[in-house]
């Protein structure tokens, strides 16, 4: 609000200094931040100049086109992305020898959101999103073989075998919904709860491009700005939800402007730093009071929706292999890092392998695990809270009732 | 008082309708007679082996050529051909007037859809799966079940609502629940349920010229298989009567009452009781779940005297419970045992494939419960 009129003519001085004043929109160049004078130490501070091309802002100063680094974050940030990308091409394996069932979603491509977003917030701040919640939950906690292991439906699972690839959760991190846009009211409870206990964190809310015109949407941002939640509401525009473009299920495709009376970000989605910069701008902001955010990270997936859609059937090939070898996040990090003298060659070379080990050893134990046992103290059990669950519940047959 | 009923839309509505040709839906003559022409790969007598994908394809396809108020509306139905398929081609075929693809917004295009019913169109709404239309079901039972009646009859709602229910396999608890019992339980609704194939395009032809709101809970497990289609249902004046039920094998020691992807599985488990036991079970396909066929199954019961319920529904306030309290209502006489039911278990659906298998009816299940009550 205290931004509306003034501070949007006076902000934008260094993007003026930057570029001439034709309008421009956000790049999803991953490759295009700036820095030198980096200094020898791992853990000594120095600032990222962000491309001017990173942020659009509605009704809302941008956020600073710099951000303090350091060159150890950098290389956890390249090695999250390296890591979820190895994870999520095992899973694609696993599906294809038949050991994952059901629906799989992967997020291939689509990185440096979640990665971008978790080095923005700490472990005290939440996160929910939706189904395709492989990597979030890694980002929040969740390690590879648990998350492998509840794709192949393992007792020692994220989620005990119970809820497969749409449905994991871990400490602040709320799942991992499959219904798609449910997910956003929840994520505004969220908020509800961190401003009730007075806590000074943020919930940060994730839903497609496709379900950012379910209705719950709306009646969840009237709520927030009513009440002035801290929540970062963020739409990842991968262009497409299933195979219906962004254009063919939006009237309005700029996501970030869909809040109306919230302010909205658009952000480079592909530029893991540029998320960082701008979820960290949007929670000082949520957390000082202002209420929420409406962000947009543009983004792209490489796969399909699912694993049994081919993904080509609604866009080019020649789209997919364009973002994919020029826009990459990881390749983009890596390019800067090198450019940078960040790391060198063989450094890198040396975390993708770790990395690349770390992943597939994960695997491997995850393929090892147990199934759950088929009793039916296993099935039933977490229906109702440990203590306070009904005598019993009804199997198949009146045979089959299990008495807890 | 009589002259403003006949003046009333609807009563001018159901009077047109009747003068055309587009509503033999209860007139099951028109099906049994043409049996003249056979289309495609012929085998013996005109039957064909169709997936029931196809059969509700075909359907659709026949109803949107029949009737121009009908097009169908859902995510994914028109340029990706549905998401299982089922609308395949008929974007190409009847254009994007008439197949349209809508946002992710079921309560929204729901809505929209009864809309569109109340003021003359007869839309087919499809749901990615029933899971979905949860999100919307506010819409399918106070703005289009109830409308007819609060209005006194004023303004009849024409509604197709169909996708996939109930199981469907490592889709876990959010996406495998069957509402069967839900949709039953709603005065103003019909809900059909097929089977096979013919069921498939029988129903949903029926479902799609019935005056009402119908909702027609198909089963994605289902989709995929084949068939066989006698000559008459090949033809495009083939319809159902909804709210009769098909006894799809007859026998005189046990009535297996069963609907949907259940009905292979009784019929399967029929064969294994006869082989091991050598018992006649009379397995019977609802193929309606509100109306239901109650004499059919009360027929049954007399000549068999036990009765199962086979389904995959929760089993608290079910479609089994319904089906054996009817049982008891009006065949308490003929039963010689307590009737029995095999259901999904009170679990939300779980991932894991050894735990899932214990949350649905399987055929050994089947087979077991009905030796313990014929006590085999």
């Amino acid at each position: 609000m205290l931004f509306r009129t003034a501070a949007r003519q006076a902000a934008p001085l260094r993007r003026q200094a930057f570029s001439p004043l034709t309008r421009r929109s956000v790049t999803t160049d991953a490759a295009s931040a700036h820095a030198e004078n980096i200094p020898q130490e791992d853990d000594k501070p120095f600032t990222v100049r962000l491309s001017d091309e990173s942020f659009e802002t509605y009704e809302i100063d941008p956020p600073p086109y710099t951000l303090e680094t350091t060159k150890k974050e950098l290389k956890t940030m390249y090695n999250d992305m390296v890591s979820m990308r190895r994870m999520e091409m095992a899973a694609d394996r696993l599906y294809k020898e038949k050991k994952i069932r059901g629906f799989c979603h992967l997020s291939t491509g689509q990185e440096a959101v979640a990665v971008g977003i978790e080095h923005a917030i700490t472990r005290m701040d939440k996160v929910i999103t939706a189904y395709r919640c492989h990597g979030f939950a890694l980002m929040r906690g969740g390690t590879i073989r648990s998350i492998i292991g509840e794709l192949l439906g393992r007792r020692e699972g994220i989620a005990y075998g119970k809820g497969g690839s749409m449905h994991m959760f871990a400490e602040n991190f709320y799942g991992g919904n499959g219904i798609v846009g449910a997910q956003v009211p929840v994520g505004a409870g969220l908020a509800f709860a961190q401003q009730y206990n007075e806590q000074p964190n943020t919930s940060i809310v994730l839903y497609g491009d496709g379900a950012s015109n379910q209705g719950q949407v709306f009646e969840a941002f009237n709520m927030a700005k009513l009440w002035k939640l801290p929540v970062l509401f963020g739409c990842e525009n991968n262009k497409y939800g299933m195979g219906t473009s962004a254009a063919r299920s939006s009237a309005l495709t700029e996501y970030y402007k869909r809040g109306q009376y919230i302010p909205g970000i658009k952000v480079n989605g592909m530029d893991v730093l540029a998320t960082k910069a701008a979820v960290q701008y949007g929670k000082d902001y949520a957390i000082s009071g202002n209420g929420p955010l409406v962000f947009e990270y543009v983004t792209y997936r490489y796969g399909g929706h699912s694993m049994s859609d081919p993904g080509t059937t609604y866009r080019s090939r020649e789209e997919i292999q364009r973002m994919r070898s020029t826009n990459d996040p990881i390749a983009g990090l890596k390019q800067k890092m090198l450019e940078w003298g960040v790391t060198s060659e063989e450094e890198l070379k040396s975390i993708d392998k770790a990395a690349r080990a770390h992943v597939d050893a994960e695997v491997a134990e995850a393929e090892k695990m147990a199934a759950p046992d088929n009793t039916d103290r296993n099935l039933f059990e977490d229906i109702y809270v440990r203590g306070s669950e009904p005598k019993w519940m009804r199997g198949r047959t009146v045979d089959e009732t299990f008495y807890y | 008082m009589v002259s403003s009923r006949l003046f009333r839309p609807a009563a001018r509505l159901a009077s047109s309708r009747l003068a055309t040709p587009l509503r033999p839906a209860f007139a099951q003559s028109a099906c049994a007679q043409s049996a003249l022409r056979a289309r495609g790969y012929a085998s013996e007598g005109g039957v064909k082996e169709v997936t029931v994908r196809d059969a509700l394809n075909e359907a659709l396809a026949e109803e949107l050529e029949l009737n121009q108020k009908t097009f169908i509306l859902g995510e994914e139905v028109a340029q990706y051909n549905g998401a299982y398929k089922v609308t395949r081609g008929l974007l190409d075929r009847f254009g994007p007037k008439r197949v349209i693809d809508t946002p992710i917004t079921e309560a929204g295009f729901t809505g929209l859809a009864v809309g569109a019913a109340l003021a003359g169109l007869h839309p087919i709404c499809e749901f990615m799966t029933f899971n979905f239309a949860m999100q919307s079901i506010d819409q399918i039972i106070n703005s289009a079940a109830k409308t007819h009646y609060m209005s006194g009859g004023i303004q009849p709602c024409n509604i197709t609502f169909r996708g996939p229910n109930g199981f469907a396999a490592g889709v876990a608890a959010q996406h495998s629940q069957d509402y069967s019992a839900w949709y039953g339980s709603i005065p103003g609704l019909k809900v059909v349920s097929p089977w096979s194939s013919e069921d498939a395009k029988g129903l949903l032809k029926a479902a799609i010229r019935d005056p009402n709101p119908v909702v027609v809970l198909e089963n994605e497990l289902m989709y995929g298989q084949a068939f066989p289609m006698s000559e008459a249902a090949q033809k495009n004046d083939f319809v159902l009567p909804i709210g009769k039920a098909k006894i799809e094998r007859p026998g005189k020691d046990l009535t297996i009452v069963s609907l949907s992807r259940c009905v292979g599985q009784s019929l399967t488990a029929a064969a294994e009781l006869k082989q091991k036991y050598g018992v006649d079970s009379e397995v019977i396909n609802l193929r309606s779940v509100k109306p239901l066929d109650v004499e059919t199954i009360i027929a049954s019961l007399k000549k068999t005297g036990r009765l199962m319920v086979v389904e995959s529904g929760y089993p608290m306030f079910g479609v089994s419970s319904e089906i054996m309290a009817l049982a008891m209502e009006y065949g308490f006489d003929y039963l010689t045992a307590p009737a029995v039911r095999v259901t999904g278990a009170e679990v939300p659906t779980p991932y894991a494939v050894g735990l899932e298998n214990m949350a649905f009816p399987q055929e050994d299940t089947i087979v077991s419960q009905a030796a313990k009550l014929l006590r085999v």
